[in-house]
C-alpha cells in the first residue's frame, strides 16, 4: 500500500514573456526558494529532487545535473523528468511516486522554461517524427486547431464558443500576482484577435512564457507538522496514447483525458465530478479544449461544453470554477505549466489562493495536457486520504 | 564594491544558429512506402490481424496490440479530410533553418482504406473553399525529381466536390 503524501509548499515565480536578468538555473533558484519559504522549510530538508523541462526550448541538455545550484540538488539524489507538454505533472507524480514509496519524506518537484531562448514552434517541431511528420507539422497551434476543426464540424460550436474561454481565463488571471498576462479581453477583441492558424486567433492560444515553478510533497506524519492544512493527493493517473498524430481519432473526444480522470475519480471516489470537485486548474493551452475537454472530465456531456461555459457554470462563482489563477492562457512556461496547474490546485486547497482563492475548497483537480494528446490527471483533497 | 544593479537594455545574451546534422533510418516498411510512390504512385498500409487497423503509412509495430505486422496492402491515392488548419503565422523551420511559407494548409487525410490518418499539405488556403469531410487526391512530384521522402507528394488537392 502506497503511503499517504501531501503538498505542504508551493512557490512560482512573477512569469514573464522574457527574463534576460537570469539563466535557467537562477530562475529556477527564484521559485525553489518561494516553494522553501511558504513552508518554512530549508533545502537541507529535502531529501530528493525531481525536475523537468523540455531540452530543445533552450538546447541545453541534463538540467538535472547543471541545475543543482539553483535547484538544491548539489549531494542529493536528483533525476529529470521529461513528457512534453505534462511535464509538470509528470514531475508531481513522479515525486509523489517518490514519498508513496516510503523512501523519501521530503521531495521537492521542479518544472521550467525559459521560451524566450528559442523559436518556440520550431523547438516543438523537432518532437515530431523527421521521416513522416516533420515536413508538414507546424508546432502545436495547428495540431491543435485541427482538433478544433473537427470538434467545431462535430457539434457546431462557433469561435464565439471558444472566446468565451478565453474571456473567463484571462479575465481570472487579473487575480493572480504571478499571471504572465493580466489584462482583461473581450469577445469581440478575441474575435478581431489575428488569425494564427484557422479556428485560432492570436488570443485563443497561450503565450509563450518563462518562468518556473515548484512544489513540496511529504509524507503522512511529516506533511501535518509542516504546515496545519496540507494538500493530500487523493488520487493520479498518467494516460500516454499515441505518438503518431494521424492515430488521434478526434471524433472520439480527447481519450487519454477520458480515462486518466475516470480512473481518478474512482481512486478519489468521486461520482459527479462537476458537483463534488470544487475547483478544477485544468491544462487548458488554447479555448477550444476549454469546451471539448470538460466534457472529456465528465462535466458535462458530449457536444454540451459551448453551453455549460456560456452558463457560467465554470466562472469563480459557478458550479465548477475553472482556472482562478487565468491557467495556460495567461502563463505558459510550458516545463512548469502543468505543475502550476498541481501547485494552483493545492494552494486552493490549502486556502492560500489568496485573492484568486475560491471558498471552503476540500477537493481539488489538476491536469496536464502534452505530447501526442496525452493527459495527466491529479485529484487533490483537504482530508488525509 | 560593483554594484549588482544593471539596466535591461544592458542585459547580454549569446546568439547560436549554426546547423547541427542528422540521419534518421527510414525503415523497411517505410523505404517500401516511398518505392511504391515512386513506382506506382500510389500508397502502401499495413494491417494489424489482432486489432485489424490498417495503418498508413505502414509500420513495424501495432501499439494498442504490442504486435509486429507484416501484411502489407496497396492503398489509392485519394481520401478524406478529417482535419485541417490554415497556418498563417511565421516560424522557423528546423528542416530548412529558414522561415516557412505561409499561409499553407495542414491537413489530416484518412486515406480510402486506411483507419489512421496521415498530414501533409492541402492546396486550398481559403476558409471558405475547404471543409472537413471533402475528398481529396494526392499529387506527386515529377517522377524524375523523386527522392524517397514525404515531400515526394507534392500536396493534396480537393477532388471536385
Amino acid at each position: 500500500m502506497p503511503g499517504s503524501v501531501a503538498i505542504v509548499g508551493v512557490g512560482q515565480t512573477d512569469h514573464r514573456s522574457h527574463r534576460p536578468d537570469v539563466n535557467g538555473r537562477e530562475m529556477i533558484y527564484e521559485a525553489v526558494q518561494r516553494a522553501l519559504l511558504d513552508c518554512e522549510l530549508s533545502i537541507n530538508h529535502i531529501d530528493a529532487i525531481i525536475i523537468g523541462n523540455m531540452d530543445h526550448f533552450e538546447s541545453i541538455n541534463y538540467v538535472d545535473t547543471w541545475s543543482v545550484e539553483g535547484s538544491g540538488a548539489i549531494m542529493k539524489p536528483i533525476m529529470k523528468v521529461s513528457t512534453g507538454g505534462t511535464t509538470g505533472a509528470s514531475v508531481a507524480i513522479a515525486a509523489y511516486y517518490h514519498v508513496a514509496s516510503g523512501l523519501f519524506d521530503r521531495v521537492l518537484a521542479i518544472g521550467w522554461e525559459k521560451n524566450s531562448e528559442s523559436d518556440t514552434t520550431g523547438a516543438i517541431i523537432t518532437c515530431s517524427d523527421p521521416v513522416w511528420d516533420r515536413f508538414s507539422y507546424s508546432g502545436a497551434i495547428p495540431s491543435l486547431a485541427t482538433e478544433a476543426s473537427a470538434y467545431m464540424n462535430q457539434y457546431g460550436v462557433t469561435q464565439e464558443d471558444a472566446a468565451r474561454v478565453t474571456v473567463r481565463d484571462r479575465g481570472n488571471a487579473v487575480n493572480n500576482p504571478h499571471a504572465h498576462l493580466r489584462k482583461p479581453v473581450s469577445i469581440h477583441e478575441v474575435l478581431a484577435s489575428p488569425m494564427l492558424a484557422y479556428p485560432i486567433k492570436l488570443l485563443d492560444i497561450c503565450p509563450r512564457s518563462d518562468g518556473a515553478a515548484a512544489v513540496i510533497f511529504a509524507s503522512d506524519g511529516i506533511a501535518q507538522r509542516i504546515t496545519p492544512r496540507p494538500a493530500w493527493i487523493k488520487a493520479c493517473s498518467v494516460r500516454h496514447t499515441y505518438t503518431w498524430f494521424g492515430d488521434v481519432d478526434y471524433k472520439q473526444g480527447l481519450v487519454s483525458l477520458q480515462r486518466a480522470s475516470a480512473e481518478a475519480y474512482l481512486r478519489a471516489g468521486i461520482k459527479s465530478p462537476a458537483d463534488e470537485l470544487d475547483v478544477a486548474e485544468l491544462y487548458l493551452p488554447y479555448s477550444y479544449a476549454g469546451l471539448k475537454w470538460i466534457e472529456d472530465l465528465g462535466f458535462c456531456a458530449r457536444g454540451e461544453g459551448a453551453g455549460f461555459v456560456e452558463d457560467g457554470h465554470t466562472d469563480i462563482a459557478g458550479k465548477i470554477p475553472v482556472n482562478p489563477s487565468g491557467g495556460v492562457l495567461s502563463a505558459n512556461c510550458i516545463g512548469a505549466t502543468a505543475l502550476l496547474r498541481v501547485g494552483e490546485a493545492a494552494l486552493q486547497v490549502m486556502g492560500k489562493a489568496g485573492p484568486r482563492q475560491i471558498p471552503d475548497v476540500k477537493q481539488a483537480l489538476a491536469t496536464g495536457f502534452g505530447g501526442c494528446f496525452w493527459s495527466d490527471v491529479l485529484i487533490l483533497g483537504s482530508g488525509r486520504p | 564594491m560593483v554594484s549588482t544593479e544593471l539596466g535591461y537594455d544592458q542585459l547580454l545574451s549569446i546568439a547560436f544558429s549554426v546547423p547541427m546534422p542528422y540521419e534518421w533510418s527510414v525503415g523497411v516498411y517505410g523505404s517500401l512506402f516511398f518505392h511504391e510512390i515512386m513506382n506506382h504512385n500510389r500508397f502502401l498500409g499495413v494491417r494489424c490481424p489482432d486489432c485489424n487497423k490498417v495503418y498508413m503509412p505502414p509500420r513495424r509495430l501495432c501499439g494498442p496490440c504490442f504486435k509486429e505486422l507484416d501484411e502489407l496492402v496497396v492503398l489509392p491515392n485519394e481520401g478524406t479530410i478529417e482535419a485541417f488548419s490554415i497556418v498563417n503565422y511565421p516560424f522557423v523551420d528546423p528542416n530548412t533553418g529558414e522561415q516557412r511559407p505561409i499561409p499553407y494548409t495542414y491537413g489530416y487525410i484518412r486515406i480510402d482504406g486506411a483507419d489512421t490518418i496521415f498530414s501533409h499539405i492541402i492546396n486550398e488556403t481559403d476558409t471558405r473553399l475547404i471543409q472537413v469531410g471533402m475528398k481529396v487526391k494526392a499529387v506527386f512530384r515529377e517522377k524524375e525529381l523523386m527522392q524517397g521522402n514525404v515531400q515526394d507528394i507534392k500536396h493534396f488537392e480537393i477532388v471536385n466536390p
